[in-house]
């Protein structure tokens, strides 16, 4: 497969010079609904909230608090089995985010060390390394995660799995990219000169020139790392039940949408959320810092 | 040109090779699949003659070339749900998957190359903005959620559209539109980057220069070379598109392959999988070769680069 376009232009090396006020605004938005969400996450046991877990078979589906037949007992109201929704998204955006974090954490530093080996070393070593990134990026992420939940069994690590397995592929495409032209840069020559090892001048020289594309890179893909975790508990090939997760509590409205819109609403809304705040705070991050990457 | 397709060709069948023995190394790895097969009260002796009729009792290397043959010749084995060949499910669910692709892939195209576009030569306009709302939000929307709120209210509701199943045209609208939706705001970012690069070059400003009118200079001369970033994604935003499917069918309940994925995983129908798995990655194979051919003949520099 071709490579990245963006990649191919040479790397800005130097951290642009923020001159004017407007350019350190910080995108108030984002920031407020990830920190909003985090906070929750981590918080989740302390907040006071129902027992996610909880069934009571006489609130069964529970309007949200504001409509007629709703009580403020259930700001959102309750599912199925009468479990309060509220506390499972809160308890499910553990889930979520952590999915996102670890994958993407994973992903990135196996991507990165490929893409660091492919370019640093070139010639037959990049050739085969490339190939196999090509091969794996054009391999449909669901599709693994699928074997894997049918033969394994569904669980939070498989889904991990799945989807580092695949998406390591970007970020080697793109920093083998950024290193091809680093390479060829006087600093790294100069280094060698000076007798650093490969592991040295990869390490302390070629990596650390590579971190901002890597920050814009994992933050983009968070949200979409969320996005696919949550289709996948969709499907039932995700995080297991009872775990709340917000793709399979989607999953569990779907049949009573007529009668109970709020039950597959409410999850949908919080992904939309925190996927839209990761997107824009990526699309920030990249228009600040690394404006020649803006095709990712 | 030839050398370039040839290996081009090599690629992809070492890329389904890999595919092939992951698929074959988990469904090994996973346990003897003969407790898949034969009931609870099977002897000893029972799972002997399985074995061996099965040829389970074979080395390894050797079972998985026999299954590779097989595989090749179109023979998956037998669903264990439904009691049919896999291969007869495949052939009756494919070509329903292929069409609403396809027609996925023109409504997207069709959305996103007038958007992009214009985004790119009216910047900074509300169109301009527009567009962006579009992108982000195609890219932050959970397709299955989608899915299920348009099922609810545009054919549930207002009763306007066929909630599901295909029966003419109206049927595909909206699981093309849902499925669509995500690639529109890929494809749109990428024509409006590439086209706000190619406005700005020497060539364009000449073209002007000479007197050549706006809508060729913009149409012809400049998106002829944006067009080049979106020819590289193309294969990967295909495959984006046959992953979202398995979600969108589900939903729609579309008899096409990505259903057939979702009735294999309940109900744990390993062959099904199994093959549902490698006709997908063998169509997005073909999908990237056809790509990257049509790359190296829109950019001839390809062909020299390695």
């Amino acid at each position: 497969m071709p490579a990245e376009p963006g990649a191919l232009a040479l790397p800005e090396l130097d951290v642009p010079a923020v001159t004017s006020r407007r350019a350190l605004r910080l995108p108030r938005f984002p920031l407020a609904v990830i920190g909003l969400f985090v906070l929750a996450a981590v918080v989740a046991p302390l907040l006071g909230l129902p027992d996610p877990h909880a069934q009571s078979l006489r609130d069964r589906f529970k309007p949200p608090g504001w409509e007629a037949a709703g009580s403020w007992k259930h700001p959102l109201g309750t599912d199925r089995l009468g479990r309060d929704l509220l506390s499972r998204i809160v308890w499910g955006s553990r889930v979520s985010l952590a999915a996102g974090v670890v994958t993407v954490l994973v992903a990135s530093a196996f991507g990165a060390a490929v893409g660091l080996t492919a370019g640093y070393y070139g010639g037959r070593v990049d050739a085969v390394l490339m190939r196999v990134t090509d091969a794996t990026m054009s391999f449909p992420v669901i599709l693994l995660a699928l074997i894997l939940a049918v033969t394994v069994g569904p669980s939070f690590t498989n889904v991990v799995t799945a989807i580092a397995v695949i998406l390591w592929a970007r970020y080697a495409r793109v920093i083998r990219g950024q290193v091809l032209t680093l390479v060829q840069l006087d600093f790294v020559a100069q280094a060698r000169i000076a007798g650093a090892g490969a592991w040295r001048i990869i390490t302390r020289h070629l990596l650390p020139n590579t971190f901002g594309t890597l920050l814009v890179l994992v933050t983009l893909q968070i949200g979409y790392v969320i996005i696919v975790e949550a289709s996948l508990s969709f499907l039932g090939a995700g995080i297991p039940p009872p775990t709340p997760a917000w793709g399979s509590m989607i999953a569990e409205g779907r049949d009573v949408v007529t009668r109970a819109w709020w039950v597959s609403l409410f999850p949908g809304l919080a992904i939309l959320l925190v996927v839209l705040a990761f997107n824009l705070l990526g699309d920030w991050l990249r228009d600040t810092f690394d404006p020649k990457l803006r095709q990712l | 040109m030839l050398r370039f397709v040839a290996a081009r060709l090599m690629q992809s069948l070492v890329a389904l090779a890999i595919i092939s023995v992951v698929v074959f190394v988990l469904a090994r790895a996973t346990g003897d699949p003969l407790y898949l097969i034969l009931p609870m009260s099977a002897s000893q002796e029972d799972f002997d003659n399985a074995r061996r009729y099965l040829g389970l009792d074979r080395p390894y290397v050797e079972q998985y070339f026999s299954f590779v043959g097989r595989a090749v010749t179109g023979d998956f084995g037998n669903s264990l749900r439904a009691r049919r060949p896999v291969s007869e499910l495949i052939r009756e669910r494919l070509p329903n998957s292929l069409k609403l692709a396809v027609f996925a892939m023109g409504v997207s195209l069709a959305m996103a190359f007038p958007l992009g576009v214009m985004a790119a030569v009216r910047k900074g306009t509300g169109l301009d903005r527009f567009a962006q709302v579009v992108s982000v939000l195609g890219q932050s929307l959970p397709t299955f959620w989608v899915a299920i709120l348009l099922v609810e209210f545009v054919a549930g509701r207002l009763q306007w559209l066929p909630a599901g199943g295909i029966d003419g045209f109206a049927s595909y609208i909206l699981p093309g539109f849902t499925l669509g939706w995500f690639v529109v705001a890929g494809l749109m970012r990428l024509l409006r980057s590439g086209m706000l690069e190619v406005l700005d070059s020497e060539y364009v400003k000449l073209a002007r220069v000479k007197g050549v009118g706006e809508g060729r200079v913009i149409w012809l001369h400049a998106l002829k070379n944006a067009l080049i970033p979106v020819v590289t994604f193309a294969g990967i935003y295909f495959a984006i598109l046959v992953t979202t499917a398995i979600v969108v069918e589900t939903v729609f309940a579309w008899p096409g392959l990505g259903r057939l994925a979702y009735e294999g995983i309940s109900s744990r129908d390993f062959p099904v999988i199994q093959a549902v798995v490698l006709t997908t990655a063998a169509v997005v194979a073909v999908v990237n070769l056809c790509v990257d051919c049509l790359y190296a003949l829109i950019d001839p520099r390809i062909r020299y680069a390695r």
